[in-house]
This record gives C-alpha cells, structure tokens and sequence, in this order.
C-alpha cells in the first residue's frame, strides 16, 4: 500500500470533491455541457419514440392498406433527421463544452502554478528538482482534470438514469428492486477498484515525475555525456525508472483490464436476473409478461449512464493523485512580505548599510555572521575573500533573494523589507555570477520589460562590449537567443546579463565576478564610466564588486575581506595590503605563477 | 589547399530534429510498430480473444432480445423453459465475453507499455546519438517532452482507445453480416446513408491532424516556458520581472489552451457527423424497407427487428470515429518521436570496421580543414595544423575568430565540412566511436555536474574506478585536500547542475572527471568566469598535472595560459595566423599575437 492507500478515507469522495472544484469555478460551462447531455438523452430517448410513432403511422398502415402516401414519409424522413440534428447539436454543446472546461481548469492550475514558481523563495527551489516541478505544471496537471472530460455526460445521463429508474419502480417494484441490485454492486466494484489502483496510480506519477527528470538531466548535460561517451550508461539510468514506471503501469492496466469488463457486465446480468425472477413472477399471477420486458427494457436504458459513471469514478484516482501534487505547490508557503517604502529610481548614488547581519541556508549552519560595512553613494567597495567566505550568499541578500536570519540591509536607510514590491529592482540592478537569458530576441533580454528606446540598448550593449557580436548577429536586436541563450558563448552571455543591469542606470549596482569576460581595461572603462566622479558633480552609482582579479580590486575605493563568514578586515586596498597578511597572500596569490609553484 | 569541394565555405541546410508532421497516419503507424515490435507481439491471441469479445458485444443483447420476443413474450403465453435457458446461456455468453475482453485488454495493456517503454529508451538513446549542433536546434523541454508526454499520449490511446477501436470495427463487422442475413438491400441502405460520414473521415482526420499537431507543438512550448522562471528563478527575482514572465508564461498556456479547444471543436463536429448519419439509416430503413414490404419482399416484423440491428451498428461506429479522432492527438505524438528517430545521428560511427587510436599521446593534424555551421557562413577557414605528439598547445583569438569550432572538430562534435582531421594520421572519422570517446576528452567551458555526489560525478569519467581509486587520481592532481574539506567528503552531493559547488569548484571535479577519463588527447575550452585567487591556483595545478604526459590543446582565453603553453595558435576570422611557441610570436612586432600581449600586459599593470 502507497501512502495515499490508507491514510485517506476515500479517493472517490476526494475525487469528487475535485470535481466540485471543477464545477464551482466553470459553472457556466459546466450548464452549457451538461445542457448539451440533458438534450443529448432526451433526444436518445425521442429516437426511441420516433421509431414507435414510424410502426403505428407509417409501418402498420402501409402493411394494412397496401400503399403508402410520399407526405408520411416524409414526415418520417424529417422525424429522423429533425431529431438527430438536435441531437448532434447537444453532442456539440457537450463535447465542446467539456473541452473548454477541462482546459480552462488546466489553464487555470499552469498559470497558479506558475505564479507560485515565481512567488516562492529560492530556497524552496533549491530544494525541488526542475524535472518535478515541470511535471507538476504539466503531467499532475493533466491527470488532475482528466475527469472534468466525461463530468457533462456522466451529470446528463443522470437525469435520463432516474426517469428510468422511477418508471421501473412504478411498473413493478419488486423485478425494480431486483434490477436495481446493480447499483450496489457497481458501487461495490468502484470502491474495490478505487482501493487497489490510488496506490498504483500514485506511483505512476511520481516515476512519470522521475522519468522527466532524469531525460531533463541528461539533455542538459548532453555535451558532458557526449563528450565522455557515456551515452550507454545514461540510457540505462533512463531504462531502469522508465521500465520500472512500465512494470507499475501494467499492474494498473491489468486491475482496470478487470474493471471495464465488469462494470459492463453487471447490467447485462441484471437484465437476465430479472428475466429470470420475473418468469417466476409472471407463473405465479404476480406479474405480467409486459412489465417484464419494460423493466429490462429499461435496465438497458439505465447500463449506458451506469458505465459513463463508472468510467468517470474509475478517472478520479489518478484525478486527485495529480491533484494533490499540484495543491502541495499551491499550498506551498514561504513568499516574501513586501513594505510600502519606494526608493528613487534614477539619480545619485544609493547608500548601502549592512548592519550586524547573519544568514545561514540551514539551521545551525551560519554562512554569514554579524557582518556589519556602509557604502556611501557613487563609491565602489570591492568584496573579497576566499571560496565559501560567503560573497555570493551577500549578493542574495543585497537582492534580497533571501532576507537575514537577524541584522538589516539598508538602502538610502530604507530597510530592504520596508520595500515595495518592485521598489529594489526600481533601484539595485545585480550581474550574477552565471548568466542566465530568457528564451526571447536580444532587445528583450536587455530591456526586460523596461521602457527604453533602442539608442538606450545600443549604449548598454556598448559599454558592456557587447554590440559588436550584436550587430553581427543574423537580425541585431531581434535576433531570437533560443532556450536560455545557448547560442551564445558563456562570456557574450555575461556581456549580455551585463547590459541588461547596464541599460537600467541602477543607483546601487551589485556585480558577481560578472565582468570577468571582458578584460580588465574595459572593466575599468565601464566603472568608470558609472561612477562619475569628477569634482562637483553629483555622485554616480554605488558599487559592490565580488572581484577575483586585482586589477578589479584595484578600481575599488574600498575593500570588504570576508572569512568564514566574517568581516575579518575592512579598509582601502593597499592599507589592508600592509597589515592583513591573510588578504595579502589571496590577492597576491593570483599574479603567483601557478606553474613554477608546482614545480617547487 | 586541397580542397575539391566546389564551394567547401558553405554548409547543408540545417539538420534541425525533424519534426514528423509529414508522415502519414498509417505510415506513422507502421512505422510506429515497427520502432515497437512489442505492440505486435502475441497480437492473433489479442485479436482472436478480440473477436471473441467483440461477437460477446452483439450475442448478449440478441439473446436478451430473442427471451424477451419468443420466450417472455412468446405468442401462446410465456415460455419457462426456453426462458431459463436462454438466461443460462446468455450469462456464460456474459462471463465469457467478460473474461475475454479482460484477456485482451490486459495482453494490450502489456504489449503497448511494454513496446513505448522500449521505444522510450530508444529515442532518449537517440537524443544522446544526435550531433551537438542538432541538439541545439531544439529546446531542451521540448526534446523531453518527446520522450514523455508523446509517448504517454499514445500509450494512453493504446489502452483505452485501441481496445475499442478493435472490438467496434469488430462490432460494425458482425453487426453488417447479421443485418445482411435479414436484408441485403437494408443493409446496403444503413451503408449508403453512412458513405458520406466515411468518405468525411478522411478529410476530418486531415483537419484533426494538423490541430492536434499543433497542440502537441504547443506543448513542447509551453513546457519551454513554464521552465524558465524555474531555471532562471534567481534573475527573475532580481530583476523583479516576475509580472513579465508570468505574462509571457501565460501566453503560451494560453495559446496551447487555444489549440486544444480548436481541435476539441473539430472532433466535436466530427463526432457528431455520425449522429446524423444515424437518423438518415433509420429514416431509409422504415421508407425503404416499407416500401419493399408494399412489393411484398419483407414483413413488418422483419423490418422492426431490423431497426434493432441498426442500432447494434450505430453504437459502434459512433464509437470508433470517436476513438479515430482521439487517435489523431496520440499519433500527433508518435510522428514527434518518430520524428526525432528519422533525425540523423550524423557523425556515423565506423563501428567494428573503424579503428582503434594507440593507448599513448597522440599527434594531431587539421589537413585543409573548413568549416560552416548549418546554414551559416563559415567559421573556419582551409586551416591546416600540425601538433606533435606529447606538445601543450594554446589556441587564442578574439570571440567569433572560430577557435572554440576547433576544440569541437578534435573531439569529433562536429565534422569538417571539407578537409580532415586526424588523429596519429587517421582521419577521426574512421576511428571506432568508443575508442575516440576514451582517447580524446574535452573538458568544457562550464563543467556540468548531475544531481548526485562528488564520487559518482567523477566517476563518470570511468565507471570502473571505485572510491580508492578515485580518492588516488585526486590525490594525483592535488585535490585530495579540497575533498577532505568538503562537508561529508567525496561524498558531498553537489546539487541540481552541481550547483551547491561555486563555478570554480565545478571545474575540480570535471577535471578530476576528465584524469579519471584518462585520455591521450586532451581538448579544455578555458573556463571565462574567474574564480578566487586560491581556488585558480589550485585549478592551475590540478590542470598542469593532467596535461603531463598527453597531448594538451587549450581554448585559451586568458593570455597566462598561452605564456605557459609550448606552442601558440593565433585564430583570426577562421584562419591560422601565427603559429609557433610564445617568445617567437611576441616578438614579431605589429603581428596580433604581439598586440594581444600587449594589451595583457597593460592589464596587469592596472593592478599593481
């Protein structure tokens, strides 16, 4: 038994609860559809009467008489075809609105999804695989509105099911009572059915889940595998989940081969049940042979809406596995709060305070501890230190991509969390350490949704030397990058995710070892360039480097050395030169000749 | 200088993942089964207890029929005896039926899961067997989409649908004979009257197919878009464009809402066809067979119990278009993964017949080399190069200057489009495709790592070594401290994309991957994004080891590395401009190496 299995009381109640939801938020489809199936019965039902009205006029008569007159069949040749318009009409209205509710319903769930993938913290993203949540916005999705498809037709037939059932009673309550045995019944096979296939089916979505992950791994990593020839073993991984999703999906498939079966069977033998029960009725003077033939007659009526139900019931548990997975996202919590404050957006430099702060990504595990430093406007303070010093951790915070455990961040004296939605970006623009573009052409990679003119990306794409392979590309500006920019190189990607920070103006400009693909001159030219700093003239932008090369270092005014976590010292780069031994040997380390030092 | 193509500088058109919309129904059936020989295995036991199931279907209600009519009902008062026994009957006609189609269903149910679990594996095998410049053409969502949700989808016709499809045709089948045994002239009626709907079918199914084409293009799509605020989470929050990303999100599952809808609104009409060819059959069947009746040909209790016949066709056929338009959605899907298998694995691989390159440092040798990207122009142009075995060699130029197109022609990423590489003089493409992955390794610009420890990642450089001799190679380039300082050792998991390691640190263990590898021939595309002091350190040493003893071809991007190499290749605009060791090629005043370094040196004096 899966954990689903026992734990929950019952997947056909969950399930129809899913469907509740379904029908609360698309009531108006939902009444067309169901509508369209109301009619679609009565009209099956008219079928029936047609024909009866075709013996008694047209059939009979022209046996009797000998002829028959071309007005009568006509009129039968209209009956037909009138009805069975109409009834295509309601099979239309049904098919048509089943579909657009069930995927309005999906629709609905991806974009909720998707607001969540947004919305929730990075730390929740770390601990959840691209592949899954992928699978839950498409996969999980999917099988949760599975049901709503049939929903319509399985509500409609219900209508026609209980003016059947009140016309069986009412012809002869007992053969009713014995017919009706397959209700129980049905409902008996459903729970069985239920019982057995939740736990299966929730397998089946957790390796579909799996299965999507690893093929995500493994195309993302197609150079390294292909690169190393292990094409072979990376099929295996993929062989081993993808049979053993196989393995679990045939027991399910053999569970539901028994229940189709069933489900069709039970009506047919309630039919022969009361053929049987009603000879004895219609010998002992209790019955009448024409009472017999309407309830079975009518039990036959009552087989099709039984199935539609039961292939509808047999839907719900992989409905609410998928649903219960997108839920665990929905229901996810974690979000930012955001503030009022608004920072300037344009103009001088901002002023950085951060003061005694401490973060860790687990508990008990501190990467930053009562880090304290200010920056004043349009001074450039460099943040340096040795791997896991905690730099890039800073640079989340400072973007607040995380809030601190306790301490504050402050801009212009506005604590970060004060802050707007918005308010940050309006003002702090971040180059990551790894790029990342969006699947868009060059202009909207760089503008990003800001208003500017393409004089304003030209200048960011220049400055970030990045206009040459621009203006090479087939279309310029509207040349489409593809997935994630891959066809770009890594360094024109970094030039790229540094125009875009670039073309913003920011007041505060936080950069990851972000210019570490163009070369130094260049760098210099571009902190330059932002910082201004001619006598007189308001100040530029504030800026915090992670830097590894010392000519960045250089350019700084400041130096911030980080160590396990710590501000160990703090000051201009030569004072620190003199009196930090430590920092000494890291920023000296880099012009060592690696070479000659191995061979010492 | 030796080159015979016509215009080598050009390329083929671009060999994109093809994308199956083409290929014909029947076609991508068989062609599907074929690629799944599972689906057919056993299937005359699967289409016998078909047929046993299906006459089931048409047996029941005739039998409920006939004890209704001649025993219930019969005309001198009811039949006990006859009654029963058709009762009895009709049940063992009912449990047999039942038995049968559980039989069948299940026998499908394994046949089809088990034939697209195989074809499954296929086409992820297959995805890995394409060149790198095809992968590239498409999105990486969409390459998993054709592995997951197109098969899913044609599984899940397979079994639901398939089981249907074959016991309706089967139905339509039996209920014609039965009908014909009654009336021929009735039952060429019902078929006239349904001629049009199955003369329609093939244009609804032309229509059916090009809208589910589209949906499944629509997915792939939206699975693209739904990935990136997952992918690029960090930027997105930065920036603070989650409004814009939502919106552009919203648009694809918008439109793949759209597509969905269009085609639900195709196999609605199409489904309803046969509703009005019902009602047609039934109007012919009471004119026509009344009017036979008035010549004297026919009864009317033969006309009445043929218009109960009609209704044991109709059901079916209705069913069956319904299942055929639902069949469009799941070969849209397998056209997509035929598709990808129709793509060709370009850089064929020699196989037995190929050769094996000797376990020693090999020479290498571009002979007239030029190169072009599919539909491009080309990036590299007659270069033609000699590297002795045993040298270390720093390729540098300017971004675009084609030098990374060099690293992917030593590793056989892509081919030549005219001219040789050659490798101890055998040209790559003769050379068997598991020997070159073992002699010749490149290690690339960022070092990807998979969701899994330190260990099994350098591992995958060679799957036999087990965790001593992995700790040993990593001794033997100096990392052996680095790991014993990680948190739980070699050990530590690394995270999605190795991505709980910094960038450089990612570099570690792909060179820890690739002197596991422990290749002849080593190609390194220099990493662009710099890392600390200490760290750089450690990678230069760890790279200095690995390059002992083999031949060392760097992607140079930093002017150090070439000041250390033996010989430097200066690429410019697709052509070899200089070539010679460090000293020689700075000294040759106003070439580019000499302004390269000169630019370099300026740099460090920034610094200081």
């Amino acid at each position: 038994m899966g954990p689903g299995g026992t734990a929950r009381p019952s997947a056909t109640r969950a399930g129809l609860r899913v469907l509740g939801v379904a029908i609360r938020r698309e009531p108006w489809v939902f009444t067309l559809a169901t509508l369209g199936s109301v009619l679609f019965g009565a009209l099956t039902v008219a079928d029936a009467w047609v024909l009866g009205w075709a013996t008694d006029h047209v059939v009979l008569p022209a046996f009797r008489d000998g002829e028959i007159g071309a007005g009568v069949l006509v009129a039968v040749v209209a009956l037909f075809v009138g009805v069975a318009i109409l009834r295509a009409v309601g099979i239309v209205a049904r098919r048509l609105g089943a579909g657009i509710m069930q995927y309005r319903m999906e629709a609905h769930d991806r974009r909720a999804v998707t607001r969540q993938y947004l919305a929730l913290p990075m730390s929740w993203h770390h601990r959840h695989p691209t592949g899954v949540l992928l699978s839950n916005a498409n996969a999980d999705v999917q099988a949760a509105w599975g049901p709503v498809a049939p929903l319509p037709m399985a509500v409609g037939t219900v209508a026609m099911m209980v003016i059947a059932v009140v016309q069986m009673v009412v012809t002869d309550l007992v053969l009713a009572l014995v017919g009706l045995l397959v209700f129980p019944a049905v409902i008996v096979v459903n729970l069985w059915f239920q019982r057995v296939t939740s736990p299966l089916m929730t397998r089946v979505q957790e390796l579909r889940g799996v299965v999507s992950e690893i093929a995500h791994e493994s195309f993302d990593g197609a150079l390294v595998v292909k690169t190393l020839g292990r094409e072979s073993e990376e099929t295996e991984r993929f062989r081993q989940r993808s049979e053993e999703l196989r393995d679990v999906a045939i027991r399910a498939g053999r569970l539901r081969a028994a229940f189709d079966p069933i489900l069709n069977a039970l009506p047919n033998i309630g039919v022969l049940l009361v053929l049987v029960v009603g000879v004895a009725r219609v010998l002992d003077g209790s019955s009448d042979p024409g009472a017999v033939v309407t309830v079975a007659y009518l039990l036959t009526v009552v087989a099709f809406p039984i199935r539609s139900i039961g292939w509808l019931l047999g839907d719900l548990p992989r409905s609410v596995v998928g649903y219960d997975r997108v839920r665990s996202v929905l229901h996810a919590e974690g979000g930012l709060e955001f503030g009022d404050d608004r920072l300037a957006g344009h103009g001088p430099g901002a002023r950085l305070e951060v003061e005694n702060v401490r973060f860790g990504y687990a508990a008990g595990a501190p990467v930053l501890r009562d880090v304290s430093f200010a920056v004043e406007p349009g001074r450039t303070v460099a943040v340096v230190g040795p791997t896991a010093a905690g730099k890039s951790t800073l640079t989340s915070l400072l973007t607040r991509l995380v809030d601190p455990e306790a301490g504050a961040l402050r801009v212009d004296g506005t604590d970060l969390r004060d802050l707007a939605y918005g308010a940050l970006a309006d003002a702090v623009a971040v180059v990551p350490q790894t790029a990342f573009l969006f699947d868009d052409t060059v202009r909207g990679n760089v503008a990003l949704g800001l208003d500017v003119d393409d004089a304003e990306v030209w200048a960011a794409l220049e400055t970030a030397q990045a206009a040459d392979f621009v203006r090479r590309l087939p279309a310029g500006l509207d040349t489409e990058l593809g997935e994630r920019g891959t066809t770009l190189s890594g360094g024109q990607r970094q030039r790229l995710s540094l125009a875009r920070a670039l073309v913003r103006r920011p007041r505060l400009l936080v950069l990851d070892d972000a210019t570490s693909a163009v070369d130094p001159e260049v760098e210099a030219r571009i902190l330059a360039a932002l910082r201004r700093d001619e006598p007189g003239t308001e100040p530029g932008t504030t800026l915090v480097v992670v830097a590894y090369r010392k000519a960045t270092i250089g350019l700084a005014d400041e130096v911030v050395f980080l160590d396990e976590g710590r501000v160990v010292d703090q000051g201009p780069h030569d004072e620190l030169l003199a009196r930090n031994a430590a920092y000494a040997q890291i920023v000296t380390a880099y012009d060592h000749d690696p070479a000659e030092e191995a061979l010492r | 200088m030796s080159t015979t193509t016509p215009d080598p500088g050009r390329a083929r058109a671009a060999t994109a993942v093809v994308s199956g919309e083409e290929i014909g129904a029947i076609e991508t059936i068989r062609r599907g089964v074929r690629h799944s020989p599972e689906l057919a295995h056993g299937i005359r036991v699967t289409l016998l207890l078909a047929a046993l199931s299906t006459a089931g279907q048409v047996v029941v209600p005739v039998a409920v029929q006939q004890t209704l009519d001649r025993g219930i009902n019969a005309p001198g008062g009811t039949d006990v005896r006859f009654t029963v026994v058709m009762a009895l009957l009709a049940t063992l006609a009912v449990l047999v039926t039942g038995l049968a189609s559980y039989l069948m269903t299940y026998r499908l149910f394994r046949a089809a899961e088990t034939g697209l679990s195989s074809l499954r594996v296929k086409a992820f095998r297959h995805v890995h067997d394409l060149p790198l410049g095809t992968q590239d053409t498409e999105r990486r969502g969409s390459l998993v989409s054709r592995v997951t949700s197109d098969i899913d989808q044609v599984s899940q016709f397979i079994v639901f649908g398939g089981v249907l499809l074959v016991v309706s045709v089967g139905q339509v089948l039996v209920a014609t004979v039965v009908m014909a045994i009654y009336s021929w002239e009735l039952t060429l009626v019902v078929w006239v009257c349904f001629a049009p709907l199955f003369l329609s079918l093939r244009y609804f199914q032309r229509r059916l197919s090009e809208a589910y084409g589209v949906v499944r293009r629509q997915v792939g799509l939206m699975l693209s878009a739904i990935a990136e605020p997952v992918v690029g989470a960090a930027v997105v929050r930065s920036y603070a464009v989650e409004g814009r990303t939502q919106a552009r999100i919203d648009t694809a599952i918008d439109t793949y809402r759209g597509a969905a809808v269009r085609a639900q609104g195709f196999t609605a009409v199409s489904f309803s066809l046969g509703g009005i060819s019902a009602g047609l059959a039934n109007a012919g069947v009471i004119v026509i067979g009344v009017l036979l009746g008035i010549a004297g040909r026919m009864t009317a209790g033969e006309i009445l119990a043929f218009a109960f016949l009609v209704t044991l066709f109709v059901g079916p056929v209705q069913m069956g278009t319904q299942i055929l338009t639902d069949a469009q959605n799941a070969i849209a899907g397998w056209r997509r993964v035929i598709g990808l298998l129709d793509t060709p694995a370009e850089l064929v691989d020699p196989g037995p017949s190929g050769s094996d390159l000797p376990d020693r440092a090999v020479d290498v040798e571009l002979d007239g080399v030029w190169f072009a990207y599919p539909g491009g122009d080309a990036v590299l142009r007659d270069v033609s190069l000699r590297i002795a075995a045993g040298r270390r060699v720093a390729v540098v130029g300017e971004t675009g200057s084609g030098k990374s197109t060099i690293a992917k022609l030593l590793t056989r990423l892509v081919d030549p489009t005219s001219g040789a590489v050659r490798l101890d003089g055998v040209d790559l493409r003769e050379v068997r495709g598991a020997s070159l992955r073992r002699r010749v390794v490149l290690v690339p610009q960022e070092g990807f790592l998979f969701d899994d420890t330190v260990l099994a990642n350098a591992r995958y450089g060679d799957l036999g070594a087990d965790e001593s001799r992995v700790l040993a190679a990593a001794a033997e380039i100096g990392l052996d401290d680095w790991i014993a300082g990680l948190p739980d050792g070699v050990h530590t998991q690394v995270g999605q994309r190795g991505e709980s390691l910094s960038a450089g640190e990612r570099q570690l263990v792909a060179l820890l991957r690739a002197h596991l590898a422990d290749p002849d021939l080593l190609v390194l595309d220099e990493a662009t994004s710099a890392v600390d002091p200490a760290l750089e350190m450690r990678i230069n040493r760890a790279l200095e080891r690995l390059m002992a003893g083999r031949t060392a071809i760097t992607i140079a991007h930093r002017l150090s590395t070439a000041e250390k190499a033996d010989e430097v290749v200066v690429v410019d605009a697709g052509r070899i401009v200089q070539h010679g060791p460090h000293a020689e090629l700075v000294a040759a005043e106003g070439s580019a190496y000499a302004r390269l370094h000169a630019s370099w040196v300026a740099q460090r004096a920034v610094a200081s």
